[in-house]
């Protein structure tokens, strides 16, 4: 549902990629790897309509994405909110119906049917328990299930989630890891994610990308998870290793 | 006077109406500058106001025209700055620092110095012109309107600003908006309890809504009745005894706060364990690191 063809983003002169071709079919699940200030984000903008192709041709559903889609779910960096603020993880989640349109929203018929729809949005995730509670005083990782509600409840068809679980302590990564797949796999929804540790998420992955250096890799895990390719990509000694059940383990400077 | 007899007099009838309107649109708005972080931003903006009423004083014009304007500009310029004025607490003090020296400069250019300055900086509520009553009312009637369009993107935008412009909301327009209603908001409530002082109707109801609900129409809601009664309060306690009514409003704003935060903040000491799971929390297992 989304396609690259030989595409280039840059900052005024300064080009951050180029040449990348990438295809993500409805469905998958697409792990964005690379060192910070890649150029990951910026991938995400692109399928978002939020920066411009330099060069080359972007498509979101054959057509050049814009803004504001529908088609699209997006969970941004999480940011650590003040935990006295008035407002429930609830309303974050309410956001992703109508947080766009403008004015106040009245009680009605329309209203209840968006109030069911954050409730079912929040049962999915298993965040019944806090929605209630202020967005700021929840636990890293209970947040972030209140952000994947926000950004699944408008039915998307892609969920782009930007660095998910950088901010997270070890097991609540793998749930919210977990989660995602879960949901995205049972909705049929196809999953980008970026993530700055490879290790943990390669189980999951239908397809990776990997961005260093001002190039774009992509294929199936087994080919771009390699000792040579990753070496390659990254101009460093990069290891990859196996793990008893055969999983990869990357070894390196970008590994952690 | 006694509190029965309050009304019979204009002055205090105006003081009512003029308070009322203002307690109304520093309740909406402090809900809103909390939110996103503006309180020393509001507070600054109230300064700049101070150079553009003092401004208009020595040119022979309504002291609140300048403070409109002034305000309305350094909140466009605020806006401009986006997120980036969050957290700017040392570019935005120098500002205003400067902007109260360019009030003090056109004061001692004026000859009516004393009681223009004490009036600007403290409040005159009682002596309310009609035309800055209608000043007021109108300034307040679109700034209100103007909450009312942006709710929904304004909220979404200040709390997740990044999932709100990739949904389409227009952030930094909706972020010069919201500045220039706060500046609305800072020119009206400078008038009830003067510049130095906007933080006790601007910002200090709004905090003591949040800390006894945490649904945005209800904190919204309480919000405004607390503005409400730190200003008719302050006003009847004025008429009763022979001190400002600022001294007053701001009494009752600070107690307001102490009695919602004390009893809360000495319980709260004890559940801190859900803090490490946010931003600085380190895992203690080193095994754990690599993962």
């Amino acid at each position: 549902m989304v396609e690259l063809e030989d595409a280039g983003v840059r900052y005024g002169a300064r080009w951050i990629w180029r040449d990348a071709s990438l295809r993500i079919e409805a469905g998958e699940f697409t792990v964005v790897l690379g060192p910070n200030g890649a150029g990951k984000s910026t991938l995400l903008k692109v399928v978002l309509g939020l920066h411009p192709l330099g060069e080359g041709r972007v498509e979101l559903d054959g057509a050049a994405p814009r803004r504001g889609s529908p088609a699209i779910g997006f969970m941004p960096q999480v940011r650590s909110l003040d935990r006295e603020l008035a407002i429930r993880g609830r309303d974050v989640v309410r956001f992703g119906i109508d947080g766009h349109r403008w004015g106040v929203s009245w009680r009605g018929t329309r209203e209840r049917a968006r109030t069911a729809r954050v409730d079912a949005a929040i049962e999915a995730v298993n965040a019944g328990a806090y929605a209630d509670r202020r967005i700021g005083s929840l636990s890293g990782g209970e947040a972030q299930r209140l952000y994947l509600a926000q950004a699944l409840v408008g039915e998307p068809r892609l969920l782009v989630l930007d660095e998910p679980l950088v901010s997270l302590d070890p097991s609540a990564r793998a749930d919210v890891l977990a989660l995602t797949a879960r949901i995205a796999r049972e909705r049929g929804i196809a999953v980008v994610i970026v993530a700055h540790n490879v290790n943990g998420i390669l189980p999951y992955a239908d397809r990776v990308v990997y961005i260093a250096r001002g190039r774009v890799a992509a294929g199936a895990p087994e080919e771009v998870i390699t000792t040579e390719a990753l070496s390659r990509i990254y101009g460093a000694p990069v290891e990859v290793v196996r793990d008893r059940l055969g999983q990869p383990f990357v070894i390196g400077p970008h590994a952690a | 006077m006694t509190v029965v007899h309050v009304f019979e007099y204009a002055f205090m009838r105006n003081a009512f109406l003029a308070g009322t309107v203002v307690a109304i649109v520093a309740g909406v708005v402090g809900y809103f500058v909390v939110l996103r972080g503006l309180a020393f931003a509001g507070h600054a903006l109230s300064h700049v106001g101070f150079a553009g009423a003092t401004g208009a004083v020595v040119l022979h014009l309504p002291a609140v025209a300048g403070l409109l304007v002034f305000s309305c500009g350094g909140a466009a310029v605020m806006g401009a700055f986006g997120e980036r004025v969050r957290g700017r607490d040392v570019a935005i003090g120098i500002v205003l620092a400067w902007s109260l020296g360019l009030g003090v400069l056109f004061l001692s250019l004026y000859t009516g110095y004393a009681t223009e300055a004490y009036a600007l900086l403290f409040g005159e509520i009682l002596g309310i012109s009609p035309v800055n009553m209608v000043v007021t009312v109108g300034a307040a009637v679109p700034a209100l309107a103007a909450i009312a369009v942006l709710y929904r993107p304004l909220m979404f935008a200040s709390v997740d600003e990044d999932a709100a412009r990739a949904r389409g909301v227009p952030v930094r327009a909706v972020g010069i908006a919201f500045m220039l209603v706060v500046a609305v908001a800072v020119a009206t409530a400078a008038q009830v309890v003067g510049i130095l002082l906007v933080f006790a109707l601007l910002v200090a109801p709004a905090a003591v809504a949040e800390r006894l609900t945490a649904r945005p129409p209800l904190a919204i809601a309480l919000s405004v009745l607390f503005a409400l009664a730190f200003t008719w309060g302050g006003l009847l306690l004025a008429a009763s005894f022979p001190y400002p009514v600022s001294f007053f409003i701001t009494t009752l704003a600070f107690a307001a706060y102490l009695a919602v935060r004390v009893p809360r903040g000495l319980g709260r000491a004890e559940t801190t364990n859900d803090v490490a799971f946010r931003g600085g929390g380190v895992p203690a297992d080193p095994a754990r690191l690599s993962w």
